[in-house]
């Protein structure tokens, strides 16, 4: 069934550009997207609770593809599929233009078969490969509506992300000159016994360098919040929630859990980092006036946590990480459809601006309640849970300190985000009293679904964590 | 293969080297996002070179060349983005030498 | 050997020349040499195939559209000239050397092998692309039409 994840996008996405009569690919590329997403999403939850793929890959004897799947890449799966399917939806209402919807539908594809390609990729190159069919589709969605400022954002990403892959690419040459091939498994093999283990060293180094910058870490976060403020709002939602995560994020869990083997001055560099990014995201996001922009510096506080558990290095850590990113991608994915039908209404993201929202847009505001605290980790909420998991994790391995400063981190992302909701919703402000309407259907429910999935995590956390994380405990090696 | 007392497999490897070098520092220097777009190319070419030499010190040039022939097409697409990128620049200021851009070393 | 020589001399020389020089045109016109000189590093290599590849595409297709965009700036040229050299005096001058002398020193902290070349010229690419990375050619196919509707989405005339 691996292949059919890869290759029915990719026919779909053909079949959608065939010559047909007017207008027939735009009404069909909609509904066929959901679809799909929704099938992926099943699929996915059937692995995780029965153990094994719902049928038997229809291609197997004619296709010899190498994929791969184990339990990470059914949770990336699952969660790719619930961030695009939300960031479909609101690009739904967010362009009026029939056509703007059909080419997001299909850049949305796109980079879907990228991510899908990259979760079930068992090869470090072909990682490299699906992450540059994502990476393209994000340069193009940023810059959709060609104003300056997407397009300067969408720049700043190409070039970073291409100083990216030009280390992962040198990582794979060290690879090579240790004696590897590229697969998960010849990296592995060469890492422990390697004529020249110095190579195998510095080819992981680089690759894990490149992987820094594409997931936005902070010495090298600089593209991250021009890429995500100047997005149009459902690209900001995939882009967010999912694109980043799928490439640089899972990119590092899989170099670290399943690849490399123990080096203790990458544990070191990766809890340093990690530390660094969740203060340094926090206390950025407390100075910003953009809404977005302090989404974007939020997130990469949140990253930070999971470098932070990679750091770690224990299966329960590992565990940590993968939910952490799960939970992750449904509440920022949440926060960023709330700031697109925020944005929709007022046409600008500026805080200082906004204000008294509360009565035009109570449903918006309760969805935005909900996703800030997930993201602080109150209880009962699916943040909670996972950052208990990292906490606990870290003290059992014996980082005390780190485990502190963590856990005082919450209190630096509650602040930024109760001071967000009192100047957006709550406090009296300029639009106190205006004529601004609550946001369309379109914009509520993928928010209010996104909402109830966060506190549904939370709440049936003894069942997620038998079905999602037990699994992922295992790959640690 | 001597020339002048440095091995050519290691000489290959220090031309690579280079390049990415000069490629970053490039990056690094101007504002002009073509010239940015150049810098980006001249890194490419290091890695691609390094590719090679690898496959060739290894005995697996197959493999390096499959990668690198992938590596070559994802290039060209990615420049062709960035070309309109830049062209969509041009178009809202009616000037790319001039607009500096901001943070990009972030 | 002397045709390694000149090559590699070549590929320094056009690389510098790429970097140094002030006027844009120079400048894709040195890394339309870096790419002919690589290609045929390439060819000495023992990787015919992917030299064929990175002297038709990145020396051809690529310089193409360098010049296409800069063909859209022409009359930026004296601009673009002063902003650049004021920027290069003003930045990081000495990071090239810097760079460069780790470089070499990585080269030569790693030397332990020595390089040497593998007795085995190993298989053949067209049966490892079509026989054992399927995946990296799906991989191609969707960068590609990504590419195109980047050209579909980017090239368009804005109309708002």
């Amino acid at each position: 069934m691996q292949s059919l994840l890869i290759l029915v996008p990719l026919v779909c996405l053909m079949l959608f550009n065939l010559p047909w009569k007017r207008g027939v690919g735009q009404a069909v590329s909609f509904g066929a997207g959901l679809a799909f997403l929704a099938a992926q999403a099943a699929a996915a939850l059937w692995a995780m609770l029965s153990g094994g793929e719902p049928f038997a890959d229809p291609l197997a004897g004619f296709l010899v593809f190498k994929t791969s799947a184990d339990g990470l890449t059914w949770v990336m799966l699952l969660t790719i599929a619930v961030v695009a399917a939300s960031s479909l939806a609101v690009s739904r209402a967010a362009f009026t233009d029939e056509k703007d919807r059909f080419y997001f539908a299909n850049l949305l594809f796109v980079s879907v078969i990228g991510m899908n390609g990259a979760a079930l990729s068992g090869d470090l190159f072909t990682l490299y490969v699906f992450f540059e069919a994502a990476s393209v589709a994000s340069f193009i969605l940023i810059a959709f509506r060609r104003g300056m400022a997407g397009l300067e954002g969408a720049f700043k990403y190409l070039v970073m992300s291409t100083v990216a892959t030009v280390l992962m690419l040198t990582g794979v040459g060290f690879f090579m000159l240790a004696g590897a091939g590229t697969s998960f498994a010849e990296v592995r093999a060469a890492c422990l016994q390697s004529a020249h283990p110095e190579f195998a060293r510095v080819g992981g180094l680089a690759f894990m360098a490149g992987l820094f910058i594409k997931g936005g870490m902070v010495p090298f976060h600089g593209w991250l919040p021009d890429a995500y403020g100047t997005a149009p709002g459902p690209v900001s939602v995939l882009l967010a929630g999912i694109v980043t995560k799928a490439t640089g994020v899972y990119g590092l869990i899989r170099l670290t859990g399943s690849v490399l083997p123990m080096m203790p001055e990458v544990q070191t560099l990766l809890m340093t980092l990690g530390i660094v990014s969740i203060y340094a995201g926090a206390l950025a996001a407390i100075g910003q006036s953009d809404y977005k922009r302090m989404l974007a510096y939020s997130s990469i506080s949140q990253v930070g946590y999971i470098v932070l558990a990679l750091g770690c290095r224990t299966p329960l850590a590992l565990a940590g990480a993968v939910f952490h990113l799960l939970n992750h991608a449904v509440f920022k994915s949440l926060l960023f459809s709330n700031a697109a039908a925020v944005e929709s209404r007022l046409g600008h993201n500026d805080m200082n601006r906004m204000g008294g929202l509360q009565a035009q847009m109570p449903w918006s505001s309760l969805s935005a309640v909900i996703g800030l605290l997930s993201t602080a980790g109150i209880p009962p909420l699916g943040g909670f849970w996972s950052k208990v998991i990292i906490l606990l994790a870290l003290w059992q391995a014996g980082f005390h300190a780190a485990a502190v400063l963590a856990l005082a981190a919450s209190l630096l992302t509650l602040a930024y985000f109760l001071s967000m909701q009192r100047r957006v919703f709550f406090a009296k402000g300029t639009e106190t009293g205006s004529a601004v309407t609550e946001a369309g259907a379109a914009y509520l429910w993928p928010q209010l679904a996104l909402a109830g999935l966060t506190a549904a995590i939370g709440i049936g956390f003894p069942f997620v964590y038998r079905f999602l994380l037990t699994p992922i405990q295992q790959l640690l090696w | 293969m001597n020339l002048a007392g440095i091995p050519f497999f290691d000489a290959c490897g220090i031309a690579g080297a280079l390049l990415l070098a000069a490629g970053l520092y490039y990056l690094l220097v101007t504002s002009n996002l073509i010239r940015a777009m150049i810098a980006l190319e001249l890194m490419i070419k290091g890695v691609t070179l390094f590719l090679i030499l690898a496959g060739r010190v290894t005995g697996r040039q197959d493999l390096a060349q499959a990668l690198v022939i992938t590596l070559i097409i994802i290039e060209v697409v990615i420049m062709v983005v960035a070309g309109g990128l830049v062209l969509g620049v041009f178009r809202n200021t009616r000037s790319v030498g001039s607009r500096q851009i901001r943070n990009l070393k972030g | 050997m002397t045709v390694d020589l000149i090559l590699l001399g070549l590929l320094v020389l056009a690389a510098l020349w790429a970097v140094l020089s002030v006027r844009l045109m120079m400048s894709v016109i040195g890394l339309a040499a870096v790419s002919v000189a690589v290609s045929l590093l390439m060819f000495r290599l023992d990787a015919p195939y992917a030299a064929m590849f990175e002297l038709s595409v990145c020396a051809g297709l690529i310089s193409v559209i360098f010049f296409v965009a800069i063909s859209f700036t022409k009359r930026l040229t004296a601009e673009d000239i002063r902003t650049h050299r004021k920027e290069r005096l003003r930045k990081t001058v000495w990071l090239p050397f810097l760079l460069a002398g780790l470089a070499i020193l990585l080269v030569a902290r790693l030397k332990s092998p020595g390089f040497a070349p593998a007795p085995d010229p190993g298989g053949d690419v067209r049966t490892l692309l079509w026989g054992g990375r399927h995946l990296d050619l799906i991989g191609q196919i969707v960068t590609l039409l990504a590419g195109a509707f980047g050209v579909v989405v980017l090239f368009k005339e804005k109309n708002r």
